[in-house]
């Protein structure tokens, strides 16, 4: 992966009518990442992938693609191949034939052609099913079949569409791994869209998280869940406690923040920068705080008492009321210490870490 | 309770015989006459014979009226069909201003009474000063098989997925190219019925045929005119036993290809 812009989106909108799909999106995708954009249906994702592959004309701004401009260049000359959610296969052709489709454009002559599909149906471990007609291949075969359909091509950007969304949890996880495993094989630039915040965490280089037509923060999985830029980007990536805070003196990229719970804390600055006064909120995400047994010490407790219990197999979540007028707090416990025994109305301790907040925008 | 069912069994499946009789039974006669020895179409009958079929087969004005019904519903299935898939395309495919009205005025043949059509069509052919011909009479057929054809259709690409189009363009392919390599045949069930449909309708046509052909007669509106002369009955039912094999013959093959190119295209869902 090298640091060099394969694909870069300038200032992209796109309105249907009153309605704005995309507002003035910018972003600049690297050679060889893997990257993924997430956010809830309606956001724009879809639209900017199909903009990038050439099915969705723009209404304003600029895509460019290797260092060239693609605003004149149909979707059948583009360097990329999509993966479609559907997956698309050609229902009247086998699957070799499926794989050779774009080939056959290119009249490589008989042999290349059969030795690039042997190579691509090998890359997906298909070559056992070249054969067979679309009607009798399953979920996941289709969408090897795709994939393989597409990587024949030797693209310079792989465009994925929600791929993994038609398949069943146990399959999906175990693509996710293929597909990352594929990516990092074949080296070249994957951009995916995804709903599932696991999904794109698990998989990418970095993520774009994207609402109402905007991306509102670019970054590596951990930096994204770890230090979410706004509110709407910490929610929609799992728990968060929001507490409660005066924002006091900023120096630097530090900020002193006096809360009732907590008293008063040292934070970075939010990711995108300190917004204007009122405009910033505190969360501590439901793991980073911890039940505190018996005999345990630690250098940041608080007290409070369990009103509820949620259990959820391997972890626990119990929602404690630390103090009149607090709002309660998530604890994400293991469940290796008996966090799933504690009843109801125990009065425990909980041990923080002070790092563990992140100061973000509202 | 039982009873009532029974008896009600019993009645349907009476009716359902009857109905069948009606509908075939006077098809079927044809047949019979086709091969009696008797120059009137009445029982008892008078012994077999294959002689009408002799005299069909030695009558050059009824091998002249068959190969122009023949070219006209040839032409007439290309045509509409080709016209039909335009229309049915666009019709699925793109929102444009008053595409209700035009499908409207595209289907109106079918439910304006033929001879009325026929009646305007003549008099607007005369008054361009076009001759009367086969022409005259395809070009009519066109119109009227039209609406036929769309509704298969645009049934048939109302079912298709967009997306294997843009995968076809995707891919590297042209727009010609796509419809060639993915369209066409995924449609190829749809064609193929439209192909029979207006085929059929065209064979059989009459009332255009007759006001637009001049003197050039197809075959229905050939046998309507012997039928003035009953010495000549016996040849038009053999003619007619032959036209109803070939038909169900052809009916036979068209399913069996078109039920072939049905089961490579259909998919069975996730």
């Amino acid at each position: 992966m090298s640091s060099h812009a394969m694909i870069e989106v300038r200032d992209v909108t796109k309105r249907y009518g009153a309605f704005t799909a995309l507002d003035m999106v910018s972003v600049d995708i690297r050679e060889g990442e893997f990257f993924s954009l997430l956010g809830p249906s309606g956001c724009g994702k879809t639209t900017l992938l199909r903009m990038i592959g050439g099915f969705d004309s723009l209404s304003s701004g600029e895509i460019r693609i290797g260092g060239n401009s693609m605003q004149d260049v149909p979707a059948n000359r583009r360097p990329t191949n999509m993966v479609f959610q559907s997956y698309a296969i050609f229902p009247h052709l086998d699957v070799a034939k499926n794989v050779a489709y774009g080939l056959k454009r290119q009249r490589l002559g008989a042999t290349e052609e059969k030795r690039r599909v042997d190579e691509a149906l090998a890359q997906v471990s298909l070559g056992h099913l070249r054969g067979r007609m679309a009607s009798q291949l399953s979920g996941g075969q289709r969408q090897r079949v795709a994939l393989a359909r597409a990587l024949v091509m030797r693209p310079k950007v792989l465009l994925l569409d929600e791929p993994l969304s038609a398949l069943d949890k146990k399959l999906r996880e175990q693509m996710q791994v293929e597909l990352r495993r594929l990516q990092q094989s074949v080296g070249i630039t994957f951009v995916l869209v995804t709903h599932d915040q696991y999904e794109a965490l698990a998989m990418s280089d970095r993520v774009a998280v994207m609402f109402g037509g905007q991306i509102k923060q670019v970054a590596a999985p951990q930096e994204i869940y770890q230090r979410p830029a706004t509110r709407q980007v910490a929610d929609f990536l799992g728990g968060m406690n929001f507490v409660d805070a005066k924002i006091g003196q900023v120096e630097g990229n530090q900020v002193s923040v006096e809360t009732a719970a907590f008293g008063i804390l040292k934070v970075q600055t939010p990711a995108n920068g300190m917004p204007g006064a009122g405009k910033a909120v505190l969360g501590i995400r439901p793991e980073r705080i911890r039940v505190l047994w018996e005999g345990e010490t630690a250098k940041d407790v608080i007290a409070g008492t369990v009103i509820e219990r949620h259990y959820f197999g391997e972890v626990t979540h119990l929602i404690v009321q630390t103090g009149e007028g607090h709002a309660p707090l998530t604890v994400s416990e293991t469940n290796d210490f008996g966090a799933d025994d504690i009843p109801v109305g125990t009065k425990i301790n909980l041990a923080y870490d002070r790092d563990a907040f992140v100061l973000m925008s509202e | 309770m039982r009873m009532t069912r029974a008896i009600g069994r019993y009645w349907l499946a009476a009716y359902a015989l009857l109905f069948m009789l009606f509908l075939y039974l006077p098809v079927l006669l044809i047949s019979v006459f086709a091969f009696n020895n008797s120059a009137v179409p009445a029982f008892p009958l008078a012994g077999f014979t294959t002689k009408w079929f002799g005299t069909l087969a030695g009558t050059v004005p009824i091998h002249q009226a068959a190969w122009n019904s023949l070219k006209v519903a040839l032409f007439t299935a290309a045509m509409s069909t080709v016209l039909g898939i335009c229309v049915a395309r666009a019709a699925t495919r793109y929102a444009f201003r008053g595409k209700q009205m035009i499908k409207g005025v595209i289907m109106a043949p079918l439910i304006l009474p033929e001879i009325i059509v026929a009646v305007s069509l003549l008099i607007m052919m005369l008054r361009l000063g076009l001759e009367l011909s086969l022409v005259t009479v395809a070009a009519g057929h066109v119109l009227f098989c039209l609406p036929y054809s769309i509704s298969v259709l645009v049934a048939g690409f109302d079912g298709f997925d967009r997306s294997l189009e843009e995968a076809s363009t995707d891919l590297g392919e042209t727009a010609f190219g796509t419809f060639w390599r993915v369209t066409l045949p995924m449609m190829m069930p749809s064609i193929i019925s439209s192909l029979l449909v207006a085929f059929t309708v065209s064979f059989d046509e009459f009332i255009l045929a007759f006001f637009l052909g001049g003197t050039s007669p197809t075959l229905p509106v050939y046998m309507f005119a012997q039928l003035r002369f009953a010495a000549k009955l016996p040849a038009v039912l053999a003619l007619g036993t032959v036209i109803l094999v070939v038909s169900i013959l052809l009916l036979i093959v068209a399913e069996t290809y078109r039920h072939r190119a049905e089961r490579r295209v259909k998919f069975e869902g996730n």
